[in-house]
């Protein structure tokens, strides 16, 4: 038996074909989900990918946030339905209130493509378990808007509750707050991270490294073993 | 205020002598007789604006179409090629089933006026050519010249291209995998924003810009048409045709690539469920084209009611309608049991769709508004019967003297010391810098099958995740050499990209190309464009990759100063296994580097002679093909066979700029001993074509070496990846930190 992981396709959204191989690569289903479709086709978790959803042209995740599929996604992360946000996605994420904070254009006011270092900071989300705490990662990062912001309070509260779960090492590609690249929710079920690990998943593509295998195996190992 | 009546037809046949702003419109007297000798009465407004566009240099080619015929007359026998010049793009078979097509265009005048939106919607307008052909697309690549980089004006049009070309490309889904960037002050006021892209389908996928079959419907669909991007717009919205209309509108379009990306996802739906019949995208000069180019592709004629095309603006006028350039627009032919699902995926994607018109048995082309007949013409004159200029060339008085100012007589270095200063001031120049800061704004890796990306020899793209076959493109051209000598410009321009796809492993399979040059009125320039037509298509005849389709871009040229003939050639190639790729970074000390290929006393037009001595003079290093095939035909083969770990091809900046490109990438340094018979500066720094390096395992030396012999080229060991350091035995030596400090660092203080 293995493990159907579905991938929500908005208009605009890039990377969910990529997606889909990445999870296909770790052994696992994935099914395409339309964000006009309420029907989340009993899926055990789902993936929002990157990309311009609705070209990103209000706020980054703003509109897909309210659609269709998305209501039926916060319903169910809030009943522990795993759920991964990925750049674009984890923007939606915020938008959606399942994650603190927001996102803001990078600081320099350019898009940025660069194989990032990451540091993992929480391996125990049902995201990252494969990974160890403090173990070192690169994985491509590539966006407009992926400056992580948050007030004190919240951005304090992250860092006690070990919910930061992956910080930018060597260079802060977009003047993120305290470095942060991704965070979880208290449950550990929802987890939102700019940098791409679907672009870390064969050794011959892109960056040739696959640093981004492991969020792939975290979760089907998670779900299969449940 | 009163309307002007409706310029119809009958309106038109029974008012001969009203006067029409055709010289505004940009014809010509003769052009505009033409014109009402064709219709055999005065064109109607709208007619009038279709042939102006049409008949534009832009759509016609009339001043290059001469020339460009002997790409077809030259072209070399090759089974690969599935469709030829004339089509949106061309194609060729790839192997297993597959087929890919690609295409560069220049935007370059749009994008001196409004750098942002001029680069963007070239992106834009090369992918829909792209998608015409029936495929998605899988990469671009962008080969862009800019005036000098410390020029106040480069800072405005640099960023600003490149966050256009990025702001689109890396919102529609595409890896940009290549290209160039150039600086010179020759392209000061005309920068080149040329734009390629690669698309892949199966073959029996391959759609065609044609409607046939009379009552299939004619279907717009995309954005709303839109007052941007009217050429000589300032003109149409003149009281001639109608004066009760809102004037001046911005002759650059605005694009969306949101829409873009929907209407790519959507055709694609619409072609997987075999839906359409033909298809065109609408470019430049927008409706006008694609009704008459699909119409006179087809075999039957075409009615078009202008009142069902969508509209931003309700006051726009029909002529307006007609050459608009709003973006991300496309028509389809389908037939009416097809039209129903053919709307329902393009609302399923929220796309606007419209059915504005059918294939008719007939053969004219008619356009109504209102319920009037406002157009009525045979299609091919309009599309494809346009007028053909014989323009006068010579040889311009100043060749003799440029030529006769030979490189080869600058002083060179006269010590270690100062060949080591010109050394760190070459690979630290704006043309030979690295160009990370400009890379890192476009995505590489979206979509999952960028196996190699800038600043590697050429892109590469898997096309099947099971066999690992994949394809490869490079662009190149290097207008200083072509200035000295366009023929051999041309040549080099195109041995230089095939070189790139060579020593990445793949096969090089055939050729597109963008030919930018100055007024083809000064017959100087003429001359230009004429011999680097003929270099091109004798090379490619020669090498046996044919023509398969590009663009031509005059008129890059502010007052009497043209720009540098700058022919850029792109050549895919492909590749049975990515896995087999050779990438240009050092992969491990110890290996032996070999320089492949004769090097001679070659520095006209090198980066050398522009760098250390402001000069252009002399002749260009010397092309020969034949040895540019033995030398490809041993990368690859080396690739296959696992001989080689590491190669770069050798252009501008001669080994030394290689040598160091590749030691940066791979984090390792590498020893250099000056071979016999060569003087260490000419060993540097000389340009000579048909070269590359090559790391090679010890464990492969016999066998390598054995292959090069057998085969008759010339291969030298040069030294060994080693250490921290570049070094030159008995020459000079430079830490990788102070090389990456003087690569890296260029660009960016340039322009942030």
């Amino acid at each position: 038996m293995t493990a159907r992981i579905g991938v929500v396709t908005f208009p605009g959204s890039l990377d969910d074909r990529d997606t889909q191989r990445a999870i296909r690569l770790a052994g696992a289903e994935p099914v395409a989900l339309w964000h006009k479709d309420k029907d989340l086709k009993q899926v055990d978790a789902v993936v929002l990918p990157g990309g311009f959803s609705y070209g990103d042209y209000l706020r980054a995740g703003a509109i897909s946030r309210f659609s269709p599929v998305m209501g039926t996604v916060i319903e169910q992360a809030k009943a522990g339905l795993p759920v991964l946000g990925i750049c674009n996605g984890f923007q939606v994420l915020t938008e959606a209130h399942l994650l603190p904070g927001a996102m803001l254009g990078n600081d320099h006011l350019h898009f940025i493509c660069r194989d990032q270092k990451l540091r993992v900071e929480n391996a125990e989300t049902a995201w990252t378990a494969d990974y160890s705490e403090g173990q070192e990662i690169f994985i491509p990062l590539k966006n407009m808007d992926g400056r992580y912001v948050a007030d004190e309070y919240t951005l304090d509260k992250l860092e006690a509750e070990g919910r930061v779960a992956f910080r930018y090492l060597d260079v802060n590609p977009n003047g993120s707050l305290r470095d942060i690249a991704g965070i979880t929710n208290e449950a550990g079920n929802v987890v939102g991270l700019m940098p791409h690990p679907e672009h870390a998943t064969e050794p011959l593509i892109g960056t040739g490294r696959t640093d981004g295998l492991p969020f792939f195996t975290s979760i089907l190992k998670k779900l299969v073993t449940a | 205020m009163s309307r002007t009546p409706l310029d119809t037809v009958e309106h038109a046949a029974a008012t001969p002598d009203v006067e029409l702003p055709w010289a505004e419109l940009g014809l010509k007297k003769d052009e505009y007789e033409r014109v009402v000798e064709i219709l055999g009465r005065r064109p109607t407004g709208a007619e009038l604006a279709m042939y102006s566009v049409m008949w534009s240099e832009h759509c016609s080619y009339k001043s290059s179409k001469v020339h460009l015929r002997q790409f077809g007359e030259k072209a070399p026998e090759n089974d690969a090629m599935l469709v030829g010049i004339g089509e949106n793009a061309g194609v060729v078979d790839v192997g297993q089933g597959y087929a890919v097509t690609f295409k560069v265009e220049s935007h370059n005048h749009p994008s001196y006026v409004e750098p942002y939106q001029g680069a963007a919607t070239g992106v834009g307008g090369i992918v829909r050519d792209i998608i015409a052909m029936g495929a998605r697309p899988v990469a671009v690549v962008d080969p862009l010249r800019f005036g000098a980089a410390d020029h106040p004006d480069t800072k405005r049009v640099l960023p600003g291209v490149v966050a256009g070309i990025g702001g689109y490309g890396n919102c529609l889904g595409l890896p940009n995998i290549g290209g160039e960037v150039v600086f010179d002050a020759c392209y000061q006021g005309n920068p080149l924003v040329n734009a390629g892209c690669i698309g892949v389908m199966r073959h029996e996928d391959i759609h065609l810009a044609k409607a046939s079959g009379a009552g299939n419907k004619v279907i717009l669909y995309g954005a709303r048409t839109g007052g941007d991007g009217i050429g000589g717009a300032s003109i149409l919205a003149s009281e001639t045709f109608d004066d009760a209309k809102p004037s001046k509108r911005p002759a650059v379009q605005v694009g969306d690539p949101f829409q873009e990306k929907l209407l790519i996802e959507c055709t694609l739906e619409a072609f997987a469920e075999k839906l359409v019949v033909g298809i065109q995208d609408l470019g430049a000069a927008g409706l006008s084209c694609a009704t008459s180019e699909l119409a006179s592709n087809g075999s039957g004629g075409m009615r078009v009611t202008l009142d069902d095309v969508p509209l931003r603006d309700s006051t726009l006028s029909p002529e307006e309608i007609l050459m608009s350039e709003s973006q991300e627009r496309m028509c389809a032919v389908v037939e009416p049991e097809k039209v129903d699902r053919f709307l329902e995926i393009c609302a399923k994607w929220d796309v606007i769709a419209t059915v504005i018109g059918e294939v008719t048995d007939g053969d004219r082309l008619e356009i109504y508004w209102h319920g009037g007949k406002i157009v009525d013409v045979d299609p091919r004159t309009v599309a494809h019967e346009g007028p053909v200029y014989e323009r006068p060339y010579a040889r311009p008085d100043w060749q003799d003297a440029l030529q006769a100012d030979d490189a080869g007589k600058l002083p060179r270095p006269r010590s270690a010391e100062e060949l080591k200063a010109q050394v760190l001031k070459l690979v630290a120049s704006p043309n030979q810098a690295s160009k990370k800061w400009i890379a890192q704004q476009y995505d590489h890796f979206v979509q999952g099958n960028t196996v190699l990306a800038m600043p590697e020899d050429s892109g590469m793209i898997r096309i099947d995740e099971e066999t690992g076959l994949g394809v490869a493109l490079a662009t190149d051209g290097n207008g200083r050499y072509a200035k000295l000598d366009p023929y051999t410009g041309a040549q080099l321009a195109l041995a230089e990209a095939y070189r790139n796809v060579a020593t990445t492993g793949a096969k090089p399979l055939a050729v597109s190309d963008c030919l930018n040059f100055g007024s083809p009125e000064d017959p100087a320039v003429m001359w230009q464009f004429a011999e680097a037509v003929r270099g091109l298509a004798d090379g490619c005849l020669q090498l046996g990759t044919p023509v398969t389709g590009g663009n031509v871009s005059l008129y890059n040229q502010t007052g009497e100063a043209a720009i540098h003939p700058t022919p850029v050639v792109a050549v895919l190639g492909v590749i049975d296994d990515v896995a087999r790729r050779t990438p240009v970074a050092f992969q491990e000390e110890g290996q032996l580097l070999y320089l492949l290929g004769d090097t001679r006393e070659e520095f006209g037009g090198s980066a050398w002679s522009q760098v250390v001595h402001d000069h252009l003079g002399g002749l260009p290093p010397k092309v020969d093909l034949e040895r540019e095939r033995l030398l490809a035909e041993i990368l690859i083969s080396a690739s296959r066979d696992g001989m080689i770990d590491s190669a770069h091809d050798l252009s501008d900046g001669g080994l030394i700029q290689a040598v160091v490109e590749s030691a940066l990438l791979g984090g390792k340094g590498a020893r250099l001993v000056v071979p016999d018979g060569l003087d260490a500066f000419t060993f540097l720094l000389s340009e000579s074509a048909g070269r590359a390096i090559v790391a090679v395992p010890r464990s492969e030396e016999v066998r390598f070496n054995d292959m090069c012999g057998a085969r008759g080229l010339p291969a030298t060991r040069i030294g060994v990846v080693d250490g921290e350091t570049v070094e030159v035995q008995g020459e000079f030596e430079l830490s990788l930190a102070e090389l990456r400090e003087a690569h890296e660092t260029t660009i960016p203080s340039l322009l942030t």
